[in-house]
C-alpha cells in the first residue's frame, strides 16, 4: 500500500539566518529513512507520465521502487543509464515544471518528491563508492568526435559518444570544466566538489577533457575536423555573452555583469579572499536587476558576502518571473528585498565613479507581450534612487560569438545563436551538432542536457552511415 | 601544465619568461594576449603576448612585478610550471599597409610595442619607436628596438640617460620638424595613451592604443574589461585591446581600472605572510 501522504517528506535545509552568511550547501538531503518514506508516495502509474516529462527520460518509477526496497546503488544505476549528471539534476532541475508536474500524485497533493530522491540516489553512491559495480566499457569503435564546452550539454552528449565506443575529446575554454556548473550556479546550491565528482564519473568513460581551448582561437571548428582528425563535432558552448541595460552609468564602478559576479565568487572562489587571489568588490546595499535564476543566484551571493541590504530590481510583477519558485522561496527567506514592477533608467555615481544608486521608474502590467506576459508600462513621474553601492546586471545572457565569427557555413539567428534540428542539433555544417544554450539562448541545465543527449544518438546515426 | 623554459630579468621590475605552448605559438600575432594562471588558488591574469617562436613552441611573456600575483610569477624559475595559458586572445593589431610609423611604448608598454615594431619592420615599414621610463635603470629591449626601427628615442623621466622627458615631447618634438606618419601605435599606461592621444589629435594622426582593463576570463565572458570607445560599450578582450584611440574613454577606463586598490594592498600584505611562512625573503 503506498504512503498517501498529501505532502512530500520535508527537506532538511539550513536555517536561512545562519545560510545567509555561509556558502555551504542550502539544502541538506534526504536521510535513507526519509528517502525510503518518499518513495512508498509513489503510485507506480502504468502510463509512467513522469518519464515524459524528464528531457532525458529518467526511469522514474523504476528508480523509485528501488529507493522504497532501500537498494538505493540500484536505484542509481537505473538513474545514470540515461542520466550522466544525477547529483546536478537533483539539484538544479525545474522538476516542478518538468517530471513532477506530471505525477499523478500532484493532482491532489504534492507530486512525489522525484528530484529530491534523484539527489538522494546520486549522493548515496557518491558516498558508497565500495557499492558501485564498475560498467565495463565498450570496445572503441575508432571514431573521434569532438564537443566544445564542457557545461551539461557537452558532459551528456561526451558521455552517450563514450558509452557507445566513441573516443570523445571535450575542448573547454576556461581552466576547469564544467561550464555553468562551475563559474554561475553558486557553491550553496550546487558544491563545486559534487560537479568535479560527476565529471570524473564522464572521465571514466573514457572522455577526454582539455581545458584552456578557446575555440575560434586557439582552434577553430574547421581544424579540429581537418588537422585534429575529428570525424564529428558537438558544440555546446553555451550563452556566454552577458548583456547590460544600456542604460547611462552603466560603465561605473561597482556595476557588474552577472556573469563577472558569479565567476568571481564561485568558479574563482572570491568569497575566499584573499586565501584565493581574486578579489569581488561588494558594497553595503547591492540591487541586481533580473527576475531569473541568475539574478537569484547574484543576489543570494551578495547577501553572502556580506551586503546589509540586497534587492531585486525586476520590471515585471512576481507573477512573470521567470526564476523557479523554490529560489524565489530561498531568497526571500534569506531576507533578499524584492522591488517588483520596478524598471532601473540610470546607474547614479559619486565624482569618483563609483555607484552610489540606481535610479528607477514605477511600472504597471499593460496588455500581453509576444512573450505572453504582461508587457510592464512606465507610470510617468515615479522616478526614485535606490540607494546601493553595487548593481549586478542579470538580465540574460546569448551565445559568444567567437564560434560563430570563425566557423563558415555555420547559421546563426539574429540572437547569435546556432541553428539546429531541435530533434538531433543538426546544423548547416556538415558533421557538426549543436546543443544548449548556444542553440537555444539561456536556458536550463537539464533542456540543455537533453539536447547533448539527443546529439550524441544522432552523431551515432551519422558516422555509422558514414 | 606551461613549462618556463627560460627567464631574464630585464630591470628591477621587470621580468621576461619564454612558455612552452605549443598551440598558442603556433596562432599567436602582435597585439594579441594570453591569459595565465599560476596555481590552484590563482586568480586569472592578461599578459600581452611579447613574442612567439612558432617553431619552437614558445610564447614570451614580459610582465612587471605589481600586484600579488606578478611578484609570485616573478619568483618562479626556469623549469617551474605555470597551471594555465591560455591564448591567444583578442584581436591582432592591423599592421599591413601602414608605411610610416611610430610606435611608442611607456614603461612595461615598450614589451608589448615591441612586437609591433617588429612586424611593422618585417613589413617593410618606415618604424619610429619612442620608449619612456622612469630612469635609465628601467630601460629595456633597447637593443631588440634599435635592430628593428629606423630611429629609437629613449626618454626618462629624470633624464638619467641624457635625454629628459616624456613620449610626448619626443613625439611632439618629431611631428614639429615635420615628420609625417600614417599611424601612432602608443602602448603604455593609461595616462600616457591619453596623453599621446591629446598630441595627435590636432593633427589627425590616426593613433592605436592598447587598452590592458581588469578581465576575468578574456573570451567575452564578464564584461569586466569594458571599455567606452566613440560613445559604445566594448570588450577590450575580444573587440580588443587595440582601439582608435581617439575614440577612447581614458577618463572611464584610469577610474575602471583603479576598482580593486584596496583589495591588491590586502592581497600584496597576504601574500608577504605567504612569503614569510615559506621562508623564502
Amino acid at each position: 500500500m503506498a504512503n498517501m501522504s498529501l505532502q512530500k517528506v520535508p527537506m532538511p535545509e539550513q536555517d536561512p539566518q545562519v545560510r545567509s552568511h555561509n556558502f555551504s550547501e542550502v539544502a541538506l538531503g534526504y536521510t535513507a529513512q526519509m528517502a525510503q518514506e518518499e518513495a512508498t508516495r509513489c503510485l507506480h502509474c502504468k502510463h509512467k507520465p513522469c518519464v515524459g516529462g524528464c528531457p532525458v527520460n529518467v526511469h522514474i518509477p523504476d528508480f523509485i521502487a528501488h529507493v522504497a526496497k532501500g537498494e538505493f546503488i540500484d536505484a542509481y544505476q537505473e538513474i545514470r543509464q540515461t542520466n550522466s549528471l544525477p547529483a546536478i539534476c537533483g539539484r538544479v532541475c525545474p522538476q516542478e515544471t518538468q517530471c513532477e508536474s506530471k505525477c499523478v500524485r500532484g493532482i491532489k497533493g504534492e507530486p512525489v518528491a522525484i528530484g529530491r530522491l534523484e539527489r538522494f540516489c546520486a549522493d548515496y553512491a557518491m558516498s558508497h563508492p565500495e557499492e558501485l559495480k564498475e560498467l565495463p566499457l565498450p570496445a572503441p569503435n575508432g571514431k573521434k568526435v569532438a564537443v566544445v564546452g564542457s557545461g551539461p550539454a557537452g558532459l551528456t552528449c561526451a558521455g552517450d559518444l563514450a558509452k557507445l565506443g566513441y573516443s570523445v575529446t571535450v575542448f573547454e575554454a576556461l581552466h576547469t570544466p564544467g561550464g555553468v556548473l562551475m563559474y554561475g550556479i553558486p557553491e550553496f546550491r550546487l558544491p563545486k566538489q559534487l560537479v568535479t565528482r560527476e565529471i570524473d564519473t564522464v572521465r571514466k568513460l573514457g572522455v577526454e577533457i582539455e581545458t584552456d581551448m578557446v575555440m575560434g582561437k586557439v582552434l577553430s571548428l574547421d581544424e579540429i575536423m581537418e588537422d585534429g582528425g575529428y570525424d564529428a563535432v558537438f558544440v555546446g558552448s553555451g550563452a556566454g555573452l552577458p548583456s547590460f541595460l544600456h542604460i547611462p552609468g552603466e560603465n561605473l564602478n561597482g556595476v557588474f555583469s552577472a556573469n563577472e559576479f558569479l565567476t568571481r565568487t564561485n568558479l574563482m572562489r572570491a568569497y575566499d579572499f584573499p586565501h584565493s587571489d581574486t578579489p569581488i568588490h561588494v558594497g553595503k546595499d547591492v540591487a541586481v536587476v533580473g527576475g531569473g535564476n541568475v539574478a537569484m543566484d547574484a543576489a543570494r551571493c551578495a547577501k553572502r558576502l556580506g551586503a546589509e541590504h540586497v534587492y531585486i530590481v525586476y520590471r515585471r510583477s512576481e507573477a512573470e518571473m521567470p526564476a523557479r519558485k523554490e529560489e524565489v522561496h530561498h531568497a526571500k527567506e534569506e531576507g533578499i528585498i524584492f522591488k517588483m514592477l520596478t524598471n532601473p533608467t540610470e546607474v547614479v555615481g559619486d565624482d569618483q565613479g563609483w555607484v552610489t544608486g540606481l535610479k528607477c521608474v514605477d511600472m504597471q502590467l499593460g496588455e500581453p507581450d509576444a512573450s505572453g506576459r504582461r508587457r510592464p508600462v512606465e507610470i510617468p513621474g515615479s522616478e526614485k534612487v535606490l540607494e546601493v553601492e553595487t548593481v549586478v546586471i542579470a538580465i540574460g545572457n546569448t551565445p559568444n560569438p567567437l564560434i560563430k565569427n570563425t566557423t563558415p557555413g555555420l547559421d546563426t539567428n539574429q540572437k547569435g545563436c546556432i541553428i539546429a534540428e531541435e530533434e538531433t542539433g543538426k546544423t548547416s555544417k556538415e558533421g557538426v551538432y549543436a546543443g544548449g544554450d548556444v542553440v537555444t539562448g539561456a536556458a536550463t541545465v537539464i533542456l540543455a542536457m537533453g539536447a547533448g543527449k539527443r546529439a550524441a544518438a544522432a552523431i551515432d546515426q551519422y558516422l555509422q552511415g558514414k | 601544465m606551461y613549462k618556463i623554459v627560460e627567464k631574464r630579468v630585464l630591470n628591477p621590475e621587470v621580468k621576461l619568461m619564454k612558455i612552452e605552448a605549443p598551440a598558442v605559438a603556433k596562432k599567436a600575432l602582435p597585439g594579441q594576449f594570453i591569459i595565465l594562471r599560476i596555481d590552484e588558488a590563482g586568480e586569472r591574469i592578461p599578459l600581452t603576448v611579447a613574442d612567439y617562436d612558432r617553431e619552437g613552441g614558445t610564447v614570451t611573456i614580459i610582465f612587471q612585478e605589481v600586484g600579488a600575483t606578478t611578484k609570485r610569477l616573478g619568483q618562479l624559475e626556469a623549469g617551474d610550471s605555470l597551471l594555465n595559458f591560455v591564448g591567444p586572445l583578442g584581436v591582432a593589431s592591423h599592421l599591413e599597409g601602414i608605411r610610416r610609423a611610430v610606435v611608442i611604448g611607456g614603461g612595461l608598454g615598450t614589451a608589448i610595442a615591441y612586437p609591433q615594431a617588429k612586424r611593422l619592420h618585417e613589413l617593410g615599414a618606415h618604424v619610429d619607436v619612442i620608449t619612456g621610463f622612469r630612469n635609465q635603470q628601467l630601460v629595456i629591449l633597447e637593443d631588440e628596438l634599435k635592430a628593428c626601427s629606423d630611429r629609437l628615442i629613449v626618454m626618462t623621466d629624470d633624464g638619467s640617460n641624457g635625454n629628459k622627458g616624456f613620449v610626448t615631447h619626443a613625439l611632439q618634438k618629431l611631428l614639429d620638424e615635420g615628420n609625417e606618419y600614417d599611424v601612432v601605435i602608443a602602448i603604455g599606461p593609461m595616462m600616457m595613451m591619453k596623453f599621446v592621444c591629446e598630441v595627435t589629435r590636432p593633427r589627425k594622426i590616426k593613433t592605436i592604443v592598447s587598452m590592458n582593463p581588469i578581465m576575468i576570463d578574456g573570451t567575452g565572458m564578464c564584461g569586466g574589461c569594458r571599455v567606452t570607445v566613440g560613445g559604445e560599450t566594448k570588450f577590450a578582450c575580444v573587440d580588443g585591446p587595440d582601439f582608435d584611440g581617439h575614440l577612447v574613454d581614458f577618463d572611464e577606463a584610469i577610474r575602471r581600472s583603479s576598482m580593486y586598490k584596496s583589495e591588491e594592498r590586502q592581497s600584496m600584505e597576504q601574500h608577504g605572510c605567504r612569503l614569510m611562512a615559506q621562508g623564502k625573503e
